[in-house]
């Protein structure tokens, strides 16, 4: 099966940038676009032009106060003290000149890929750019000024109405677009993460589960650190599966942080390439299952730029197309092209040798408390399941 | 933290003359374990405990024959005298008079009156916002020296990178009382130029290996 399927891209996507040595770094989509055309899987005509996000489509999750201060701290309008009010200016997010400008272009592209397909002119639409997830309605934070998932699911109950199913395997905590529609039943977020005992934002525990009408539609499963492929897949595909036949929403979003790598600097999960095949395969199959193929997928964290996130996020694009996974050596003229800007040396395959870390000697440990976590996780829609069958 | 910031001010109290009925009304209603027993004057004179109530309470066995037993007053079965706290007492102290005590809560009073409550629930939520892990926050642990002045040393490092610090806690270390081990919650995403500059300054950073684990 093939699909037809929508890659939202700007070159301007790297005008959202703090300063040179920050950790997030928009260079990433570039890498990750040239690579998947050097691979021949992205012609031009699945090329969606993003546009920005207006002021009124951002105030669906922020407030006007924060977004006219982004504004202004763009143009270099708001004193320190007043832009840490706001999360602005911190080590984080520090500002920088046309913020908004460039953030909301971000948002915008959410938008875009949603329209593309809950209009109906694609199945499935990618844009890397997006994923923002630690943004809060009057608070800029975790390298997120606006929370374009929260924006996007907003605006989706606001013009279509769809129940929404929001997954997350961003190694840190979905915590912006949790909060977001903490209390919303339409609204149901489920997000797979290292554990908050030490890794930003901290929360993300699995008794998380929404308030008021919108209790059982938040689903947190914190795994722990250096957990591995296996564990990491076998949490992520039961979480996916019961929670989806739970729900049943008419739209999926994914948000694709690339940061569950074992190279990430910034965690200390240690997946390999296997999982991000994989995240996306299980995603691309759930929403022809159960929303007629209704998925958007955004991008997140990832933050080893070179040798990471380019192939971890190619694979969504082939396998949403209904290819492959991409397999072999990577594209010759792709490694050429950028050995020489990059820092470390550039992997040579898709996948990771075997041997690539170092054996994690409390593998079984781990395995049997994220099994343990899972279930506690899980437990509301067991109990509903066992109480319906009686 | 004072007593007064966390204490509930809306008390459900009885008098020694209330029925041990009424008061096991009040416990099931309200979701609650014990009651202070006020005088007139509302002066704290004794307190119960739902253990109290369902001990003076006919078992569920021989309820038909025995309903006279809820007639009985509170003054009868009330625990006297009765421990309480100030609203100016630190929340903290309140913490080990639950310990030392192995109780749950304790009347709050002012000029011996009775002016809130405290249960081992409010304790509870209060350490939790004191470890301060219910804001976003990235967690690092610092084994220092166990000496004088070793806390502002290593708060300039943090404070260089500008990161703010939401919560501090320290604790012994247990292999060498030499050294203890500060927590940090520190609101950034990226603690790595924290985490360098630490070790630069000669900190060991215990995060967040875990033991028998090599980084």
């Amino acid at each position: 099966m093939t699909c037809n399927t929508g890659f939202v891209y700007a070159d301007s996507v790297t005008s959202y940038r703090f300063k040179d040595d920050h950790p997030f770094n928009q260079m990433r989509v570039v890498l990750t676009k040239e690579l998947l055309e050097a691979s021949g899987a992205l012609e031009s005509t699945s090329i969606i032009n993003p546009r920005s996000a207006t002021d009124d489509e951002l105030s669906l999750a922020h407030s006007r106060k924060y977004i006219d201060a982004v504004k202004r701290a763009g143009k270099g309008l708001v004193p320190g003290d007043e832009g840490l009010e706001y999360g602005i200016g911190t080590e984080d997010t520090p500002v920088f000149k046309d913020m908004h400008e460039a953030a909301a272009l971000l948002v915008g592209s959410t938008l875009t890929a949603i329209d593309a397909v809950l209009e109906g002119k694609v199945e499935h639409a990618l844009n890397l750019g997006g994923g923002l997830h630690h943004g809060f309605e009057r608070k800029a934070s975790g390298f997120c000024i606006y929370n374009d998932g929260a924006v996007g699911i907003k605006y989706i109950r606001k013009n279509y109405n769809y129940r929404v199913l929001y997954v997350d395997t961003d190694a840190h905590h979905g915590d912006g677009v949790q909060w977001a529609f903490y209390n919303d039943p339409n609204v149901c977020t489920l997000s797979i993460h290292e554990t908050g005992r030490y890794l930003f934002p901290g929360t993300g525990n699995v008794n998380e589960r929404g308030l008021k009408e919108g209790y059982g539609y938040s689903f947190n499963v914190p795994i722990d650190a250096f957990t591995e492929d296996e564990s990491f897949l076998q949490v992520y595909e039961s979480a996916f599966k019961e929670v989806v036949e739970y729900f049943k929403p008419d739209v999926i979003i994914t948000q694709n942080g690339a940061d569950a790598h074992f190279l990430d600097p910034l965690t200390h999960l240690c997946g390999t390439m296997n999982i991000f095949e994989r995240i996306p395969a299980l995603a691309h199959e759930l929403a022809h299952k159960y929303c007629q193929g209704k998925w958007i997928a955004l991008g997140g964290g990832g933050y080893d730029i070179w040798r990471v996130v380019p192939r971890a996020w190619s694979q969504i694009w082939s396998i949403m197309q209904g290819l492959e996974p991409f397999k072999g050596k990577l594209p010759d003229q792709w490694l050429k092209k950028w050995q020489e800007s990059s820092p470390v040396v550039l992997p040579e395959h898709w996948h990771d040798p075997a041997d690539s870390y170092k054996p994690i000697p409390r593998k079984q440990e781990i395995t049997e408390k994220n099994d343990k976590i899972l279930e506690k996780s899980l437990q509301l829609i067991h109990n509903q399941k066992k109480y319906n069958s009686l | 933290m004072l007593v007064e910031e966390i204490m509930k001010k809306d008390v459900i109290s009885l008098t020694p003359d209330d029925t041990i009925e009424t008061a096991l009304k009040l416990l099931n209603q309200h979701h609650i374990r014990h009651i202070p027993i006020v005088d007139e004057t509302m002066v704290v004179i004794g307190i119960v405990s739902d253990r109290d109530v369902r001990d003076a309470s006919p078992s569920v066995f021989e309820k038909k024959n025995n309903m006279g037993t809820l007639k009985n007053k509170l003054g009868a079965i009330m625990t006297q005298p009765v421990i309480t706290v100030h609203p100016l007492d630190f929340a903290e102290e309140t913490a080990s008079i639950f310990y030392e005590h192995e109780i749950a809560c304790v009347p709050v009073t002012r000029n011996d009156k009775l002016v809130g409550i405290i249960t081992e629930k409010d304790m509870l939520y209060t350490l939790i916002q004191l470890t301060g892990t219910n804001v976003q926050s990235s967690q690092i642990e610092v084994k220092v020296l166990n000496k004088p002045g070793i806390l502002p040393q290593v708060t300039q490092v943090l404070g260089k990178r500008k990161v703010n610090i939401s919560s501090v806690l320290i604790y012994p270390y247990k292999p060498d009382s030499s050294y203890k081990i500060i927590v940090f919650r520190i609101q950034t995403m990226n603690p790595l130029p924290t985490i360098e500059d630490l070790k630069t300054e000669g900190y060991e950073v215990l995060w967040p290996q875990m033991p028998g684990m090599q980084p």
